[in-house]
């Protein structure tokens, strides 16, 4: 895959910057147009934030058992209504740093702090239910940042390297989703039982992230030239410098995202319901189980920058259809009679993965095209909480399938449902060209 | 702000951020070589030799403070707060019955720890071990000791965030029929096959080799199931209860109930059903208990709460009389040979 990189870097036919469809350069005189350090900074700081977050998240069922004595069960109860609140507070973030179009740094550092504040509160709380509500305050806290943070990527990056940007900051924030558990278990190496080390380091960590954040990321983020054509291009919002969500779906652009988002959510299952799956279909060794979602998120990492490249080159509605083709693969997979084991349960981890690395960045850099710079952030919100909100739905649909039919049957439903709205998908997506934008790279035309 | 100036604030930041996280780690680094010492007050452990049959010890894992925290440590049965023998087993949680015991342990490995269930000989002897996929939270040993069952808790991943589930497995104590998960048996409530992908079982406590009480979970409610293993049946009985425990005449069961009304930092009481009426009375303890009971004898009850070390062991009589007395300071996961 790193060789699509290398390719995508010196398209013949897509030259970033030039929407001139078959302007020929020599390769050779082509260069990378190097991502803006705002994307960089912006990377870094959610690299780091994942590392604190993480931390806590990989020791908190060993400190509940061994440390408290209780029994962390009942996060699963609480961890749907958490999930609900967490988009609802996206959709806010998303509104809240639109206002007086330079807010998104305000808001973000606001979500960040939040969230940093959480780690030394766990040390005081000793019981579930106030354990739950510190962790709610953290969600909210990611809640509120994620709409205004894809705003400023967004904002900062070229148009025709948007989803290279993309590529960038999710491969960090992976790597440091990867770092966090190393990080906390080192600790624990160093002192048995230090757990308030643990809460403590990630508090530090996270607030090194938000001091990233203040540092270097510029208060307003400037339009690159690019996306100041494109404003100017496109169609200007009918409702003036306030934005509502409603004004927003009123763009036949972002309505077709939104409903294709939506639509292929319904039918992706939660990464807890594909693991299940996984590890019972396949019959693989218990001792394997907390291994997978390592193998989804180091695919995820590995391919994140290249798909995201190569969404830059052939476009990325077609690259999005193309990665919940992969996840239609896995599905099939999935379905494949026990006995496969090992290179089956690898080669499912490597499409989820890809999948991620194909939609996640992807979709917010789609959006951007789609959506005019003083409702950026909002519109981000919107077309990611549709998504969010389908694949509860999903999941609620999926458990609901698996009870009255058995899993196999579930998946093969899925795997149905998920063909159906690709091929919806790509036929609203296909009508979609006319908002081209004119610096972005070639669209499906 | 010039770039200098916010490279120069970074600098600030990173030392003092970093002082205190290293500061935070040497701290929690020097209690724990601390707690490799014995406290004065604490009681004297000293290794020896332990054996899982002999009817004048009680067993727990010792959290006191020294070289054999964590071991499960042997007491005089009548003075469980007396000198403790440690036998260099150390267990998270661990059970034992008719001289077969079931430890599950931390292995610390290169870059994570994993967690494995270890199957137990009279004296300690490692017979048998299964990878576990998860934290460690309940063990159980059938009355024979030829059948042993356990919890874990498995965190599907990051992504997921907080979202916990159990896997409960039961096999021989000679290694024969494993279940390595109890979600894959038939799941009745109210005579309906429950299918649903978000069953969660835990808490085994046997009848038998093949019957055993366990808590089944499913749409947000808790049960009490009878389980088969010769059948692969778990048939819901009673809602709301957690973390059964029969008695040694087989009559009664102890467990944890979420109480309406208590406050929701505390929501478990201890209760007391009686399973041929199925009704249900309250223990002497009004503390919240979340932990699986064990009982002493056919009248008295034992389980940890919260502690300086962590646990320390509590004892109520099962009948609603008396009230709760300490057992045992620093202590988890007791046994009592017969």
């Amino acid at each position: 895959m790193y060789l699509a990189d290398r390719r995508a870097a010196s398209p013949p036919a897509a030259p970033p910057g030039g929407g001139r469809a078959g302007t020929d350069r020599p390769p050779g005189r082509r260069r990378v147009t190097a991502l803006p350090s705002t994307v960089l900074v912006l990377g870094a700081v959610s690299l780091i934030t994942d590392i604190s977050s993480e931390m806590v998240t990989a020791v908190l069922p060993l400190y509940l058992v061994a440390e408290l004595g209780l029994s962390p069960l009942g996060f699963g109860v609480l961890d749907g209504v958490y999930n609900g609140v967490g988009a609802l507070v996206r959709l806010v973030g998303g509104r809240l740093s639109d206002r007086g179009g330079g807010g998104h740094k305000a808001v973000a550092a606001v979500g960040y702090g939040l969230s940093a504040l959480c780690k030394p509160l766990l040390l005081l709380v000793h019981s579930l239910p106030l354990i739950g509500a510190v962790l709610a305050v953290d969600r909210t806290g990611k809640g509120l940042r994620t709409a205004p943070r894809d705003a400023m990527i967004s904002l900062a990056a070229e148009p025709a390297v948007r989803g290279r940007a993309f590529g960038v900051h999710r491969a960090m924030d992976t790597a440091g989703a990867l770092c966090g558990p190393l990080v906390a278990f080192v600790l624990l190496r160093a002192a048995a039982e230090g757990y308030d080390a643990v809460f403590l380091v990630s508090f530090c960590v996270a607030v090194l992230g938000v001091v990233v954040l203040l540092l270097f990321v510029p208060r307003r983020v400037a339009a690159s030239r690019g996306a100041a054509q494109w404003a100017v291009a496109a169609e200007q919002a009918p409702a003036g410098t306030r934005t509502p969500v409603r004004a927003l779906l009123g763009r036949p652009e972002v309505r077709r995202l939104t409903g294709c988002a939506v639509l292929l959510g319904l039918t992706t299952l939660s990464d807890s319901f594909l693991y299940l799956t996984l590890q019972r279909g396949l019959e693989l060794p218990t001792g394997w189980f907390p291994l997978l979602p390592l193998g989804t998120a180091a695919a995820f990492l590995l391919l994140a920058v290249p798909l995201g490249a190569v969404a830059d080159r052939i476009g990325r509605r077609r690259l999005f259809l193309a990665g919940h083709l992969a996840l239609l693969c896995a599905y099939g997979l999935l379905l494949v009679p026990p006995g496969g084991g090992a290179a089956l349960a690898g080669a499912v981890l490597v499409l989820h993965g890809a999948f991620y690395a194909a939609t996640d960045g992807v979709l917010a850099a789609a959006t951007a095209d789609a959506v005019p710079e003083d409702a950026r952030g909002s519109g981000l919100a919107v077309v990611q909480t549709g998504q969010t909100a389908a694949r509860f739905v999903c999941s609620l649909a999926f458990g609901a399938a698996w009870t009255a039919w058995g899993a196999r049957t579930a998946v093969l439903t899925a795997a149905l449902g998920l063909t159906l709205a690709a091929a919806v998908s790509a036929f609203l997506l296909r009508r979609a060209v006319p908002a081209q934008p004119p610096n972005s790279p070639s669209e499906p035309a | 702000m010039s770039r200098s100036a916010r490279l120069s604030l970074l600098l600030v930041a990173v030392f003092v951020l970093g002082g205190v996280a290293v500061g935070a780690t040497l701290h929690a680094a020097g209690r724990a070589a601390r707690s490799q010492h014995p406290r004065a007050g604490g009681p004297a452990v000293a290794s020896g030799t332990v054996r899982l049959d002999d009817p004048r010890r009680a067993l727990f894992r010792s959290m006191a403070w020294g070289p054999h925290r964590d071991e499960i440590t042997a007491v005089p049965a009548d003075r469980p707060d007396g000198p403790r023998t440690a036998s260099g087993v150390r267990c998270l949680r661990f059970h034992a019955a008719a001289g077969t015991g079931i430890c599950l342990q931390a292995v610390h490995g290169t870059l994570r720890d994993t967690y494995r269930a270890v199957v137990l000989d009279h004296r300690l002897r490692p017979l048998r071990r299964y990878d576990l996929a998860g934290t460690p939270t309940r063990a159980r040993v059938s009355p024979s000791g030829r059948t042993v069952a356990w919890t874990v808790f498995v965190s599907g991943d990051s992504y997921a965030g907080t979202a916990f589930s159990t896997r409960t497995s039961v096999v021989g104590s000679d290694g024969r029929g494993l279940d390595a998960n109890l979600e894959t048996y038939a799941l009745t409530v109210d005579g309906h096959r429950v299918h649903a992908a978000d069953i969660n079982v835990w808490g085994v406590t046997f009848a038998d080799d093949t019957r055993f009480y366990a808590t089944a979970a499913t749409g947000g409610k808790t049960y009490l199931v009878r389980g088969d293993r010769t059948t692969r049946t778990l048939k819901a009985l009673h809602p709301n209860v957690e973390c059964p425990s029969l008695s040694p005449d087989g009559t009664r069961l102890a467990y944890k109930k979420r109480v309406e009304g208590a406050d929701p930092d505390a929501p478990w009481r201890l209760y007391v059903l009686d399973l041929r009426t199925l009704r249900e009375s309250p223990a002497g303890e009004h503390r919240n208990v979340d932990d699986q009971a064990v009982w002493r004898d056919d009248h008295t009850l034992v389980y940890s709460l919260p502690g300086d070390f962590g646990a320390d062991l509590w004892t109520v009589p099962a009948d609603g009389s008396g009230t709760p007395r300490r057992l045992a300071g620093a202590a988890l996961a007791p046994v009592f040979p017969r």
